[in-house]
């Protein structure tokens, strides 16, 4: 297993002009390792990251959009793998932390967390690029690779539950909406 | 004229839409609004992003709003219920100003309604506070381009409710 911190320090460092929506137990941790709120958006509706996200990758193609979601969300709008597969958003990286619970509501396991493969999913949706770690020295030697390359990519983290748990944000979803859009629209002129 | 004969044109819609800047259509088509599928993906100046769910629309749709693009979402009434935490978590939430086409299915223009998932859909914008305009003749077309302004106007969404005999 990786430590979640890992995944998100490493992003944070990488992310470049890359636009963020950070969702589930992401949402109440990215913020403590961005280094470009003003290109985040945090998801709160369960499932609707990889959806937010899509919309951004194909808005906005020159810039990378990556994706932080929970498998129990991934659960609940599973059909958003075929919608993306389907546009197929070279610049769209979609990371799912993998920990079979639901987070969020106090750790109940997931339906079929041991029978799921999402990565084999995503696989045969026709996603051109998939990785999976479990090791943290396997993620940071062949980050660059994950990063690099005509997506969508998934990629499928192993990581332990998140303690402590953190509040949420204190900028709201309307907030967020008009900084972002602010925010790109100020860099087009 | 029969409601048939005075019935939207399929063009008349998407020349309304390409009028008022639209440049995506998410969605899932539906048994009121595949009249217009046709017209919508002979369009070149629209690009359509089909959906396995309705509640991926609304997400994806202010995804493009935040990148600046002009989308709309197009579902049937049934996929609107369907969509509720997207539509409150996302659409109002965000205050977005999204114009959400609407199939209306059940509509009898004007009618009593006896199919559930028409007579829920007008219950069910008030209780959410969405205005919304009903579209189910050539005269109305007009109306699209209105709500649309009224969402932008009022940074809030604005549904447009297209009634078609769909079951011819």
């Amino acid at each position: 297993m990786i430590p979640s911190d890992a995944i998100w320090e490493t992003l944070a460092r990488r992310r470049g002009n890359a636009l963020v929506v950070p969702s589930m137990t992401s949402v109440r941790n990215w913020s403590r390792f961005s280094t470009d709120p003003e290109l985040d958006f945090p998801n709160l509706p369960m499932g609707k990251g990889s959806s937010v996200g899509l919309g951004l990758a194909l808005a906005r193609p020159e810039r990378k959009v990556i994706v932080l979601d929970g498998d129990g969300a991934l659960l609940m709008n599973l059909g958003s793998l075929v919608t993306i597969a389907n546009m197929r958003p070279k610049n769209y990286l979609y990371f799912l932390f993998q920990n079979g619970i639901y987070e969020s509501t106090g750790g109940q396991i997931l339906p079929g967390a041991d029978l799921v493969d999402f990565a084999a999913i995503a696989r045969d949706t026709g996603w051109p690029r998939i990785y999976e770690f479990t090791e943290p020295a396997d993620w940071e030697a062949r980050v660059d690779e994950v990063m690099s390359g005509d997506g969508p990519t998934f990629v499928g983290v192993t990581v332990p539950p998140t303690q402590p748990k953190l509040p949420l944000p204190a900028r709201t979803t309307s907030q967020a909406y008009r900084e972002v859009k602010a925010r790109l629209l100020r860099e087009d002129t | 004229m029969t409601s048939v004969e005075q019935g939207l044109s399929a063009e008349r819609v998407v020349a309304t839409l390409r009028q008022i800047g639209i440049t995506h259509v998410v969605w899932l088509p539906d048994s009121v609004a595949t009249f217009m599928y046709q017209a919508l993906a002979a369009e070149p100046d629209l690009i359509l992003v089909p959906v396995c769910r309705e509640a991926e629309t609304m997400a994806i749709a202010l995804g493009l709003m935040m990148g600046g693009k002009e989308p709309i979402c197009l579902i049937q009434n049934t996929g609107f219920m369907e969509s509720g935490d997207s539509i409150r978590g996302l659409v109002l939430e965000a205050k977005a100003p999204m114009l959400l086409m609407i199939g209306y299915k059940g509509w009898r223009f004007g009618q009593p309604m006896t199919d559930s998932s028409g007579v829920y859909l007008e219950p069910l914008l008030n209780a959410w506070g969405i205005r919304y305009y009903i579209v189910d003749s050539e005269a109305d077309v007009g109306m699209i381009a209105e709500a649309y302004a009224e969402a932008k106007r009022n940074e809030e969404p604005v549904a447009v409710l297209i009634g078609k005999d769909w079951q011819r």
